[in-house]
């Protein structure tokens, strides 16, 4: 009897056993596959966020760059500094660099609060209300030329620097006080904290305080269709943003072309900067260093219609 | 075998006993309900009671953490804009009347000629006179498209017309601008007069705007008019234009009242479009055809070029309250016409 049981029992385990076996293949290849292949996806997901997280130490003394860097400020710059940071990014795979824009004013105050790493600006920190520039250390970066702009139906070519002043501080508003045919004369300008209205002010109009214009845009892109599409219409651009669609007046008989601006010929043009508090870091040092690189300076800086710094024959402090 | 009175008598009774069983439907019993309960608990229906319990608390927990967040953030906003913009009248000399009621706005005023002057008044005055036109505009229009939607043709009007104006809400801001600025400007400037950038394309372009919110709240207000009244009005003789004019608006009125508030709030806090076409000049205007600017747009203008706690800075934010305020205000009036309205009918 005994021996019955037992071998009832070896036959019921050895079937299930049979069983098993045929049934488990089946599903081994479904679930657990499944499930080994997702928690290897998220196992991977988990190592490169930890990784891109926080980076390896920079041990080792290894010369690679590892860290992150933030930048905000002047719109103007921002294409420049993106596209440089994208390279930058491509050669240093461990370093992060963020870009945002905002305008001069939230870059400044943002890096003298320390919440960015770099500011960028199209005006000295200095000329900014409100900011202690003493803190600030400039880096600049590349030259921005403007250009005096009109109606392409004006029939002036020239300005002398009197006749700019004249026109934007309201003394002269005809066309034909300065030398063209009777049509009045329509004032586009920035609003008044703009940075390119400062340097306009400062370089082109002697400082002088201009009349209340007819019509305040704030974005270059406005201001060229405004020009293009309003008779007798003045107002100035920066030389990247000029094209056929608008007429560019002479300032003293001298055209604003790159080698009239690194002559030192033709006065309106601004650094753009960069600013950081205090000296910079290790890595935002390499990355400022990368900006004016011939990399970057020769590409770049050119494409977009900027001046590189070195070309400069001249140079301005505030 | 039943004859024909049987049979009919007997429909009748069944007739009869349906019509009082609807009559006397069983008031709710709360302690019959408690029983029932108390034998579903009884056969072990206990643990789905739990169940349907436990959801229900979940349900109402994850909606009361959505009020609180949306009540946290709306608090969050409203606290943060009032201690900006307050700032700008704590230990400044600035009062908030020459704030208000100031005409002139010359921020960067050197000290030798009198200091910084802030003055909102050319703004709050430009924010009105733009909406105000765009209101006279789209009113007229909104209303007649509604009521040709519902009330003369619905099935063109519900088919066509409406997802046709309900179009002009998906189309982005920055685009009526461009077309403001490309078509309506040079049109006013060589046809009525001006510069082109004035009140008067800033109020057109508005008025695009806020078409589709007058047009469809109008529509939703007509729509909810019982049709008893427009039967009642045309089983006494009254034409179309009867009944709409003397019954269905007016019925309406409240609804389309507060569409009309709800566009002024729209096209007061619309910035892009207005920028393009009005000018921005902060000077009180004198006319339809001159420049003006209003409180968004002067907003938009100067912030990203002003430094954070600078006084210009916080003038900004001060007008950014005032604008808050007067939204406020919009929101009171339409809870108020609401109410007044409720009450009479």
């Amino acid at each position: 009897m005994g021996e019955t049981r037992k071998s009832r029992r070896n036959m019921r385990e050895s079937n299930r056993r049979e069983v098993g076996k045929k049934e488990m293949p089946t599903r081994w290849s479904r679930k657990v596959v499944e499930k080994l292949a997702l928690s290897s996806i998220v196992a991977l997901a988990c190592v490169f966020f930890v990784t891109g997280c926080f980076g390896e130490p920079n041990g080792n003394g290894s010369s690679e760059l590892s860290g992150s860097i933030t930048v905000s400020g002047a719109t103007a710059l921002q294409p420049l500094i993106q596209q440089a940071a994208e390279q930058f990014m491509a050669k240093n795979t461990k370093v992060k660099i963020t870009v945002s824009g905002g305008g001069s004013g939230t870059g400044l105050s943002q890096v003298a609060e320390g919440q960015v790493d770099i500011g960028m600006s199209d005006i000295f920190a200095e000329e900014k209300e409100g900011i202690d520039a003493s803190k600030l250390v400039d880096h600049r970066i590349c030259v921005v030329g403007f250009a005096v702009v009109a109606h392409p139906e004006v029939s002036v070519d020239n300005l002398s620097k009197e006749q700019l002043i004249d026109i934007f501080t309201g003394k002269v508003s005809n066309w034909s006080e300065v030398g063209g045919q009777d049509l009045p004369i329509i004032i586009v300008n920035r609003p008044k904290s703009s940075g390119t209205r400062a340097v306009f002010k400062k370089y082109a109009l002697d400082g002088q305080e201009e009349a209340q214009a007819a019509v305040t845009e704030d974005s270059s892109g406005a201001i060229k269709k405004i020009i293009s599409d309003t008779p007798g219409a003045i107002s100035y651009l920066a030389l990247s943003y000029v094209d056929d669609s608008v007429k560019v007046l002479k300032l003293d008989g001298k055209e604003p072309t790159v080698e009239n601006i690194t002559s030192g010929e033709y006065p309106i043009w601004s650094y753009e900067h960069l600013y950081t508090l205090g000296e910079p870091n290790e890595v935002v040092a390499a990355f400022i260093d990368y900006v004016l690189s011939d990399d970057v300076q020769d590409t770049l800086v050119k494409d977009l219609g900027y001046i590189p710094i070195v070309e400069m024959e001249v140079s301005r402090d505030e | 075998m039943w004859d024909i009175k049987q049979w009919k008598e007997l429909g009748r009774k069944l007739m009869r006993s349906r019509f009082e069983k609807s009559l006397d439907v069983a008031p709710y019993d709360p302690l019959k309900d408690e029983d029932e309960m108390a034998q579903g608990v009884l056969r072990g229906d206990y643990e789905v009671q739990y169940w349907n319990e436990a959801k229900a608390k979940f349900g109402h927990a994850i909606t009361l953490i959505c009020v609180v967040l949306v009540m946290v953030v709306a608090t969050c906003i409203i606290l943060f804009i009032s201690q900006k913009g307050i700032s700008t009248f704590i230990g400044t000399g600035i009062s908030v009347k020459d704030f208000l009621f100031g005409t002139v706005w010359y921020p960067d005023r050197p000290m030798d000629q009198g200091g910084p002057s802030f003055g909102i008044l050319p703004f709050i005055v430009g924010s009105f006179s733009v909406s105000m036109l765009a209101l006279l505009v789209a009113v007229p229009l909104g209303v007649a498209t509604a009521i040709f939607i519902t009330e003369i043709n619905p099935s063109f009007g519900g088919k066509v017309l409406r997802p046709c104006t309900e179009l002009f809400v998906g189309i982005p801001s920055v685009v009526y601008g461009w077309i403001g600025l490309s078509v309506l400007v040079p049109f006013i400037r060589n046809y009525v007069g001006g510069l082109g950038f004035s009140i008067l394309a800033g109020g057109i372009v508005l008025s695009f705007m806020i078409l589709p919110t007058i047009t469809s709240v109008t529509c939703d207000a007509l729509a909810a008019v019982p049709n008893s009244y427009r039967e009642a009005a045309y089983s006494l003789g009254a034409t179309r234009w009867q009944v709409i004019s003397r019954v269905s608006t007016p019925a309406a009125g409240s609804g389309i009242l507060t569409g009309v508030v709800l566009a002024m709030g729209r096209a007061f806090g619309e910035t892009l479009a207005v920028q393009m076409v009005i000018g921005n000049v902060p000077i009180i205007p004198r006319s339809l055809l001159d420049p003006g600017i209003t409180l968004t747009t002067g907003i938009t203008m100067d912030m990203v070029n002003t430094v954070n706690g600078s006084l210009w800075n916080s003038a900004l934010w001060s007008m950014a309250l005032v604008l808050l305020i007067l939204s406020l205000c919009f929101m009171g009036l339409v809870k108020l016409i609401g109410k007044r309205y409720r009450s009479q009918y």
